[in-house]
């Protein structure tokens, strides 16, 4: 087939200004409610249910998500099925464990609620950790997978793709704060949503609106295989390891957790998390209708030709059922995806940074309102300039493993201790420091020794350590890490305080006032 | 707003201990604690929802993992296919996406049944 992907694409290019101009506006409209520390990081605390299920949708349908999970079913069908499910299943886990008690407990950054009875600068600073490296690491993916997307799609060259996200994203963060990025994530989630949706009703269209008839059709041309495990699950162990880090990871993600603090109340935090989990969970259904239409429609062989991981094959689908429009129309919503995750990743950084360290750690809470909103743009704008350097550095790199370490780095060093900050009466500062770091320093020292670095990266014949996923080993040492040192260094005035905090996860802050 | 813990005999440890009941303005401690029916009612609440919350999670812990043990021990079994087009691997995996909504549905309909009733009781 022959394809325009790559070489100016008029309507690609007027649907992405059309973003930017409608983002802008409402970052213009932001800008002017975003007067205090509590509008920058948490909205007001004014955005609904449905907006919040909206925008938690639009933080973690990345592009990796839709281009990637399409690409992977279009090559290996059944197996890309696998990543969407474990995607998903973490989202129940947030809802049951974190998002009510977290809401309750907390007020920007989720070492509030690790930190609330427990000594501040120790828990803020290690969570601290824990987050930038989290951040830096989902970045990383973003910002170099945007520089690759945008070279691929629209002809621009690697580094100013790279520059424009960036500045387009610090433009939100800086002047219209969570306003601006909420609505972002909403229109961007809405926009992604419409779209992945519009191209399965072209597929099944072209089906008699029967999925069957798909599968029926793939299994035709690529033969039964593609309806069975395959390959991807060579070793079962590993298979489970990554699993378990996307299912918890889920509910350590900062830039996740900190859209919790954007909506009123309790209740309304429920009911995000339900509107997320029946938006993605329709996404990655659609994702997997993409995937095996562009496998049949367009072709294993053609996907490959263009970019050997099968990131393309979403937007050569759109390509071959509505043409170089549709195409333009599906790049500029892939452009826009990358936007709104990385800058929602850059605000929950910032808030580490500025919240955590400089304001609870450095100052010791003693901060005026104007000086805080000053330290927490100024943190922005750090990020967004290490965004762009690290989105060079890392150019022509093999990222793939970044996002999975992100998430075993969220499941193993900050779930344990988010949740025995809420259950666990017997948790301490040095259970939490130690929960935190041994969590976050297993999963990267054995993503290091991990055949993904050691073979995949620096060439060497074997790893030292056998699976690619940490979680399976990570996780557990950040749980064991978290008792084991609480145990044995009882802090009374945590355990004091625990009915304080439970009152507080259950009642809400106004009612126990 | 400018935080401006007060420091008193009964805090010795302004800088800890204040600011987090200064940043996150917590209630009146000695105050309310007097009522001891409302803090028994208040920890069996919070059990209650600790035993519900585990509960959902092992499930759907079993369910992702069950699936996931599936695709790696019974490789052909699930690529059988059920009807022409559709395998067992494939209907199994969709119904992992409806067994993570309807989980979501239960744990929603006790919260908003149940949950929010026993807080309002307590609030009262």
């Amino acid at each position: 087939m022959q394809t325009t992907l790559g070489q100016t694409n008029p309507v690609a290019i007027l649907f992405f200004f059309l973003f930017i101009s409608v983002t802008l506006g409402i970052t213009y409209w932001a800008a002017r409610r975003t007067r205090t520390t509590e509008q920058f990081y948490a909205a007001g605390r004014s955005v609904s249910g449905l907006q919040n299920g909206l925008a938690l949708a639009g933080d973690y349908m990345s592009a990796a998500s839709f281009l990637g999970i399409a690409g992977l079913v279009a090559l290996s069908g059944f197996d890309g099925l696998i990543y969407s499910i474990g995607f998903l299943v973490g989202w129940p886990v947030v809802m049951f464990l974190i998002a009510e008690p977290l809401r309750n407990l907390g007020k920007y950054t989720f070492a509030d609620v690790v930190a609330y009875r427990l000594r501040q600068v120790p828990v803020r600073s290690a969570a601290a950790v824990s987050t930038l490296a989290v951040v830096a690491l989902y970045l990383i993916a973003q910002m170099v997978g945007a520089g690759n997307l945008i070279k691929l799609m629209f002809g621009l060259s690697y580094e100013v793709a790279v520059i424009i996200v960036g500045l387009v994203m610090l433009a939100y963060v800086l002047f219209g704060g969570m306003v601006a990025t909420t609505w972002v994530q909403i229109v961007k989630a809405v926009l992604l949503l419409g779209g992945a949706f519009l191209l399965a009703l072209l597929v099944l269209l072209h089906y008699g609106l029967n999925p069957l008839a798909l599968f029926q059709d793939a299994v035709a041309k690529q033969g039964d295989k593609v309806l069975a495990p395959g390959g991807l699950v060579a070793n079962p162990i590993d298979t489970l390891s990554l699993g378990l880090a996307l299912m918890l990871g889920t509910a350590g993600l900062p830039h996740i957790l900190m859209r919790f603090y954007t909506v009123p109340d309790a209740k309304a935090a429920r009911t995000s998390v339900t509107w997320a989990t029946l938006f993605i969970g329709f996404f990655y259904l659609v994702t997997f209708v993409l995937g095996f239409g562009a496998m049949t429609l367009v072709g294993p062989d053609v996907i490959r030709g263009i970019d050997k991981g099968g990131n393309m094959a979403a937007p050569l689908l759109a390509e071959v059922l509505g043409g170089t429009p549709f195409l333009g129309f599906i790049a500029a919503v892939a452009f826009a995806t990358i936007l709104a995750v990385v800058a929602g990743l850059t605000l929950s950084g910032a808030a580490a940074l500025s919240h955590d360290i400089w304001v609870n750690v450095v100052r010791r809470g003693h901060v005026s309102e104007g000086e805080q909103l000053r330290v927490a743009r100024t943190a922005t704008l750090a990020l967004g300039v290490v965004a762009i350097l690290l989105g060079i550095a890392f150019k022509g790199q093999n990222v793939a493993f970044t996002v999975g370490l992100a998430f075993a780095i969220a499941a193993s060093g900050n779930l344990p201790a988010l949740v025995y900050s809420i259950f666990w009466r017997g948790f301490t500062t040095a259970g939490a420091v130690a929960a935190i770091l041994v969590g976050t320093l297993s999963a990267v020292l054995l993503i290091y020794l991990s055949p993904t670095v050691q073979v995949d990266i620096l060439k060497h014949a074997a790893p030292i350590f056998p699976l690619k996923n940490p979680g399976i080993i990570s996780i557990p040492l950040g749980f064991l890490a978290g008792w084991l040192v609480s145990v044995l260094s009882r802090e009374r005035e945590a355990e004091e305080r625990f009915l304080e905090v439970e009152r507080r996860v259950h009642l809400g802050a106004s009612e126990a006032g | 707003m400018l935080y401006s813990p007060q420091h008193t005999k009964e805090n010795p440890r302004p800088d800890f201990h204040d600011l987090s009941r200064v940043v996150l303005g917590v209630f009146n401690q000695e105050e309310d604690m007097t009522d001891t029916d409302k803090v028994k009612q208040l920890e069996a609440l919070a059990t209650q929802r600790w035993r519900i919350a585990l509960q959902l999670t092992l499930a759907m812990m079993v369910i992702y993992f069950g699936f996931i043990l599936l695709v790696a021990y019974a490789k052909g079994a699930m690529g059988t296919q059920l009807v022409p087009g559709l395998s067992l691997g494939i209907l199994l995996g969709a119904l992992v996406i409806v067994a993570a909504w309807v989980l979501n549905w239960i744990y929603v309909r006790w919260a908003n049944r149940e949950y929010d009733e026993a807080i309002r009781r307590l609030g009262e």
